[in-house]
């Protein structure tokens, strides 16, 4: 595979829970290398997005291409597998295991995943706790685990669902300045968020999502003079 | 002491040993039954009778094969484990996302047919299995049978193992991560499907060694699953559902219980257990050792 190109491509994608038809048609590309948000309002179906690219939604359509691969059909464990690396909304820490524990759950898929150590050079505070029970930790603590145990896996395309929730301001700054580093370490990256100045500060481009499909992308340089659009499309 | 209150010593010390070993029983086959509601969430009824299909596969083999008790030993769980996994792909995987009542009642539902299919063919008086450990240990101040002090060790032993596999290792790392949240240890990239079958393979295997245990110490019978069983979910209901050590300690501590009772009140020693689980789903419902949720 080339090192330029398109690493997902999503196209006509229609997703249900159950009854509800969430997805109407969602389409958008992520070139690699990039940082890439996918911008709403709450129930505007960016969550559910990153969960059909992870096969975590029962019934969905369309199609899903990563690196030229079909995944639409595929079990999660088989796209997680061929490179994604997810950092789902609630963090997902798991309580009844420790930091190692919960570090190393995911399995190294690639080869060129960061050691135990590089990990924790990245993020001190984590090996100072690494015997703590997961959910003993703070907030942001948590969610530098849930960022960290991706890095190890070899994955180079990484999901991140509102990595800043919640969190104190500091804590943000970090965690934008670890996105920024990832980009420039050849990462490609899918963020979801709420927080759109956040987002100007790390993201490359921008999809607006409403009602379960893309209706306008724009450059982040492109921000400044659709910002208007944006607050209405936001709803800040 | 024992003058004070007028009990023999010998036969004392004879029920706390018979306890201990029944206790055993109780730890052995509440530990699968834990394990595997942890991750399906279904009660396995049929553990009773996977308890009495070790016991069988063991009496078979010996009788049929020339195998001996120390190869049944391995074999039989094995056995009866397949038989757990052609169960698990063919019938309960249809049912993790309906309510625990349809696990339930297939489980039981399938305890009726084996018991059935056992009774039919081998009927209902039971069949001797030789002891393979005979003679015992004249303590001083009691005889202790050899057999016994065996399925004690080997009980402690199979409970530690399964505790250190289940809270220590990279493999219990993932099972108890798969308890939590199944959808994202898949995302991870880690096959849960197939973990789980794994998982109720390895629990109803624990049931089939539980019963090759017992064959020599108690008649090789197609009823003996559910003579046992009844009392095994109480143990599970009084330790809490799906805590692994408290399955353990639990299942140990009423078996102890239960011998004691049969020293100091006889007529109660039957009835012991079902009280106690009484009082624990009064004052803490979710068991001794659960979390409530």
């Amino acid at each position: 595979m080339a090192e330029t190109g398109t690493v997902l491509k999503v196209k006509d994608l229609e997703a249900w829970y159950g009854e509800s038809h969430i997805l109407h048609g969602m389409s958008f590309e992520i070139p690699r290398g990039e940082v890439v948000t996918l911008l709403g309002r709450n129930g505007a179906g960016k969550t559910t997005t990153m969960r059909c690219i992870m096969g975590m939604v029962g019934k969905r359509l369309g199609s899903i291409a990563f690196e030229g691969t079909e995944t639409i059909k595929m079990r999660s464990d088989k796209i997680a597998r061929l490179g994604v690396g997810y950092v789902p909304e609630e963090r997902g820490i798991f309580a009844s295991l420790n930091v190692i524990e919960n570090l190393e759950l995911p399995p190294v898929i690639k080869p060129g995943g960061m050691t135990r150590d590089e990990v924790f050079d990245l993020f001190p505070r984590l090996r100072e706790r690494r015997n703590s029970q997961g959910t003993k930790l703070s907030g942001g603590e948590q969610q530098m685990l849930a960022i960290a145990r991706i890095l190890r896996t070899g994955a180079k395309f990484l999901l991140l669902d509102e990595p800043t929730e919640g969190l104190a301001p500091v804590i943000v700054q970090q965690i934008g300045e670890i996105i920024r580093d990832l980009k420039a370490k050849g990462f490609t990256i899918l963020l979801v968020e709420q927080n759109f100045h956040f987002a100007s500060t790390v993201a490359d481009r921008h999809y607006v999502v409403e009602h379960g499909h893309v209706v306008e992308m724009m450059r982040n340089e492109e921000i400044g003079s659709n910002m208007e659009k944006l607050q209405e499309y936001l709803g800040v | 002491m024992f003058e004070l209150i007028g009990i023999p010593p010998q036969a004392f010390y004879a029920q706390l040993t018979l306890g201990l070993v029944n206790g055993a029983f109780y730890a052995v086959l509440s530990l699968g039954l834990a394990v595997i509601f942890g991750l399906l969430n279904v009660i396995n009824f049929t553990h009773g009778a996977q308890y009495m299909m070790g016991a069988f596969a063991g009496y078979i083999l010996l009788t049929l094969f020339g195998v001996p008790y120390w190869g049944a030993l391995i074999l039989a769980p094995i056995i009866v484990g397949a038989i757990g996994i052609v169960i698990e792909r063919t019938m309960l995987r249809h049912l993790y996302h309906l309510d625990h009542l349809y696990g339930l009642l297939l489980t039981f539902g399938l305890v009726l047919v084996i018991e059935g299919l056992f009774r039919q063919q081998y009927g209902v008086s039971g069949r001797p299995y030789p002891n393979p450990l005979p003679g015992g240990q004249n303590l001083g101040f009691m005889f202790l049978p050899n057999y016994r002090l065996w399925v004690i060790v080997a009980s402690v032993v199979v409970c530690f193992a399964t505790w250190y596999l289940i809270e220590q290792t990279r493999l219990g790392s993932y099972l108890r991560a798969a308890v939590e949240r199944p959808d994202l240890v898949q995302a991870f990239g880690i096959n849960v499907p197939v973990m789980v079958t794994l998982t109720y393979g390895f629990g109803v295997a624990l049931a089939g060694f539980a019963g090759v245990l017992a064959a020599p110490i108690q008649v090789v019978s197609p009823m003996m699953g559910m003579n046992i069983i009844i009392v095994v979910f109480a143990v599970v209901v009084i330790g809490g559902m799906g805590s692994i050590l408290g399955a353990i300690i639990t299942g140990y501590f009423l078996g102890l219980v239960e011998g004691l009772t049969r020293v100091f009140y006889p007529e109660a020693s039957s009835t012991v257990i079902f009280v106690i689980m009484a009082i624990v789903l009064l004052i803490r419902p979710q068991g001794l050792f659960g979390k409530a949720k």
